[in-house]
């Protein structure tokens, strides 16, 4: 069948669909809204909803990119308001229905904002600033097509850019891909149409396309977003580029740790096929590509493409030297183009809307969009799609919202474990490849992860270390021992037993790892250290100098405290709170903690009311006065 | 009891290693030395390269997991949130240490790299339960509920304590 004729008929079956009077009911039941309890509205509403069959319709659709806003629910009515409701609860539900499905009240007190669009338009909530500053290219459909009907898609014009690629020869594709200028969003920035050239003009009849979905790096989640929402666009994107290379295969490597995007990618693939769009003679034409599942069994370091390879072989997930680049010699033996979800995800974009729409939003040397994953200490968390070029600061208190509880902003790490910590110093520079490289972090994942005065960024530093040595698949020495050696020293550092002397030594051993590992994950694990080493000194100093820790985070160097001006003598929260039965009463009835039973879990600090605020820590412990340290003998006996 | 592992895949290429354990690992809870001998011999690899490859991969266990298993997320977000507290205090709630199950076979205790939940941060799982903002009283508060009711799909946190 011509793809004029496929899209005619979905347009159809969409459109008897929409058209009329039938309200639709859309819930966000990607993993995020889960978690956040979707899966109980959506009951409610098809419960809500029973014996309304002709008046209204309830789908599942992805996610929005406003995880803090979750469980997301739109009620699209026709020729009125459509209204984005949130933070939705079960309890909610009879209100909403009796309300804006049943009556003419649109709730608006439940409501976070209007939603406009629709067709090809990208969904938006103009009363939202943060969607303001957005340029949503990738996240276009999430939220709001359903990623488990693939006439949703293509009635939104999806599988255009196929027939478009179709008519195209691939000397032709490539050129076009080469003239957007579009860099692939695996992290280095390479130029997407430089692996695709050399792949397609290696020797051999055999060559494969692999989807790199490994996402590893703790704090992002845009392409688990990507492949629940929108899992269509990534088929299109591999069909084309496997035309583009003369592929016949492709797989999708995926973690397994997200079964909802495996599920999802499995419905859309069988829909793909049955439409013609997968397998054999696409439509019509002679060339056929087909696409497999590969469930990876958790390894970051799968994420680099040459381990990716060995792992979808079977083998442990070691990286290869490159060259030879696996464009030319990679899945068993054969050219082939790894490529990450994102990529892919804009190929059929560009190819429907055209190189020159592409280049028009971004900069000159890194046009498009950037998808970042907003976490950490901020009131907006959720997926953000912003043209390249952006600054940090907007990023981070335009569409973020700023910081939680308004405290002050410390640092931002850009990149996950690969990335760097950049200081508010920085917070100006603009987002695109080359820049974050210069400032010492990446693009990387896109994870993006701000901390506040509270966190300590040694700790921090700490953290990832130990992340990269957990993590380091152990074949070459810079990585395996190198990251060992840092956590240790930084470890002591932690402890305050660092010395002046270990900081010198710390940054020669991030740089010889830097220098010397194999694969780009190796060479990029010590980059939070010298980001912290280069932008957050005084911290360092702090704990090796005055064994301070400025954050009061590194237990061994802070104490909890009741301030005695503070503490109510008839409560007793914190005595109850403590698991160590450290906390006593002195003559007067004030709370005292033990020092010497004290495990510094926190406890006492959460429980203690607000209005009393009592608990506090002091860093370093030495500053807690001497007459309130441990249980003096005098108390010790019962009453 | 639990019926002999049988291992009728149709795959025997070394390329289907992974997949063959991941299917032993949900159908069994784990991989048993016995699995992995019997995996091995299907595929005609020897079981040293079968473990080599198995150990090398965090999703693979080999110890029999709890009724519920525990999961406390390690992710950036969490950490930041205070995910090592809700660690610790869970490990000291249930009395085992990451890895362990506890005697009564009803727990065990994971820490995992992320589950993506960031925006609900610090989070854990518990069997396939999402629990979320955590802290440490609330550890207890969490074992409490699940110990006495019957497992709901998530409950919610958030409030004080």
């Amino acid at each position: 069948m011509t793809y004029s004729k496929i899209r005619e008929r979905s347009r159809e079956k969409w459109e008897a669909q929409y058209s009329g009077k039938l309200i639709h009911i859309l819930v966000g039941t990607a993993t995020c809204g889960r978690a956040a309890g979707s899966m109980a509205v959506l009951e409610a509403i098809r419960r809500g909803t029973e014996g309304l069959e002709g008046k209204a319709r309830v789908s599942e659709v992805g996610c929005m990119g406003l995880c803090s806003q979750e469980p997301l629910v739109v009620i699209v009515k026709p020729g009125d308001f459509s209204v984005c409701y949130h933070h939705v609860t079960p309890q909610m539900v009879p209100q909403l229905i009796d309300g804006y499905v049943r009556g003419d009240d649109p709730c608006l007190e439940l409501a976070l904002g209007t939603v406009v669009g629709g067709g090809n338009e990208a969904v938006c909530i103009p009363e939202l600033d943060l969607f303001n500053k957005q340029s949503r290219v990738l996240l276009r459909n999430c939220g709001y097509n359903s990623p488990l009907d693939i006439d949703h898609y293509i009635a939104c014009g999806g599988y255009a850019g196929l027939a478009r690629a179709l008519t195209m020869r691939p000397a032709q594709i490539v050129n076009e891909l080469k003239r957007s200028g579009l860099r692939g969003r695996g992290g280095a920035g390479y130029p997407a149409a430089a692996k695709w050239a050399v792949c397609r003009q290696a020797c051999g009849s055999i060559k494969y396309v692999i989807c790199n979905a490994d996402e590893g790096d703790p704090g992002a989640f845009m392409d688990r977003v990507l492949l629940e929402s929108d899992p269509h666009a990534i088929l299109e994107g591999m069909v084309i580029a496997g035309y583009a290379i003369g592929a016949k295969q492709g797989y999708i490597y995926i973690r397994e740790e997200y079964p909802l995007a495996i599920e999802r990618l499995g419905i859309a693939l069988k829909q793909a096929g049955e439409k013609g769009l997968l397998g054999g003679h696409i439509l019509g034409s002679d060339i056929s590509f087909k696409i497999e599942i590969v469930k990876g069994a958790g390894a970051f370091v799968s994420g680099e493409e040459t381990a990716m390879i060995a792992a979808i072989e079977g083998r442990r997930s070691w990286p290869e030297h490159r060259p030879p680049y696996p464009a030319q010699v990679g899945l068993r033996g054969k050219p082939t183009l790894v490529n990450n979800v994102k990529t892919l995800a804009y190929v059929p974009v560009i190819l429907q809307k055209g190189e020159r729409w592409f280049r028009g939003t971004g900069t000159a040397e890194s046009p498009g969009t950037a998808l970042f994953a907003l976490a950490g200490k901020l009131e907006n968390t959720g997926l953000a799609e912003v043209p390249m070029g952006t600054s940090l600061r907007t990023l981070v208190y335009d569409i973020g919202g700023g910081i939680k509880k308004g405290k002050q902003f410390k640092a931002v790490q850009v990149g996950g474990p690969s990335g760097g910590c950049l200081p508010a110093s920085m917070l100006d520079i603009p987002i695109d490849f080359d820049s974050l490289k210069e400032a010492g972090a990446i693009m990387g994942s896109g994870g993006v992860i701000v901390m506040d005065e509270d966190n300590c960024m040694v700790d921090t530093a700490r953290y990832f270390i130990d992340f990269s040595r957990q993590e380091s698949c152990g074949k070459c020495t810079q990585c395996r021992i190198g990251t060992c050696q840092m956590l240790s020293m930084l470890d002591e550092i932690t402890k305050g037993k660092g010395s002046p002397a270990s900081l010198g030594a710390l940054k020669e051993l991030a740089e010889d790892i830097k220098a010397g590992s194999l694969c780009s994950m190796g060479r990029m694990a010590p980059n939070p250290v010298l980001t912290t080493l280069r932008y957050f000194r005084d911290e360092y100093d702090a704990h090796v100098l005055e064994r301070r820790c400025p954050a009061r985070v590194c237990k061994d160097l802070i104490a909890y405290y009741i301030l005695p001006q503070k503490c109510e003598r008839g409560c007793d929260h914190c005595v109850l709170a403590c698991p160590a039965e450290a906390i006593f009463s002195d003559e007067e009835g004030l709370k005292v903690v033990d020092q010497e039973k004290c495990t510094k879990c926190g406890s006492c600090e959460l429980v203690c009311p607000a209005e009393y605020n009592a608990v506090v820590r002091l860093s370093p412990g030495s500053l807690v006065p001497g007459n309130r340290r441990t249980k003096p003998q005098t108390l010790s006996k019962e009453p | 009891m639990q019926q002999p592992l049988i291992l009728n895949y149709a795959h025997r290429h070394p390329r289907h290693l992974i997949d063959i354990l991941q299917k032993v690992q949900s159908r069994e809870g784990y991989i048993s030395s016995e699995a992995m001998l019997k995996v091995a011999k299907h595929i005609g690899m020897p079981s040293a390269a079968v473990w080599g490859v198995a150990t090398f991969y965090n999703q693979f266990r080999f110890t029999a997991p709890g009724k519920r298993p525990v999961r406390v997320c390690m992710g950036t977000a969490c950490h930041l949130a205070g995910g090592q507290l809700v660690l610790e205090a869970m490990a000291r709630e249930l009395k085992i240490e990451v890895g362990e199950t506890s005697e009564d076979r009803e727990f065990s205790l994971e820490r995992v790299a992320c589950i993506g939940c960031c925006a609900l941060a610090p989070v854990i799982t518990v069997g396939k339960d999402i629990y979320q903002k955590m802290t440490p009283p609330k550890v207890e508060q969490v074992l409490v509920e699940i110990k006495t009711t019957s497992a709901q799909n998530v409950v919610d946190c958030t409030g004080p304590a």
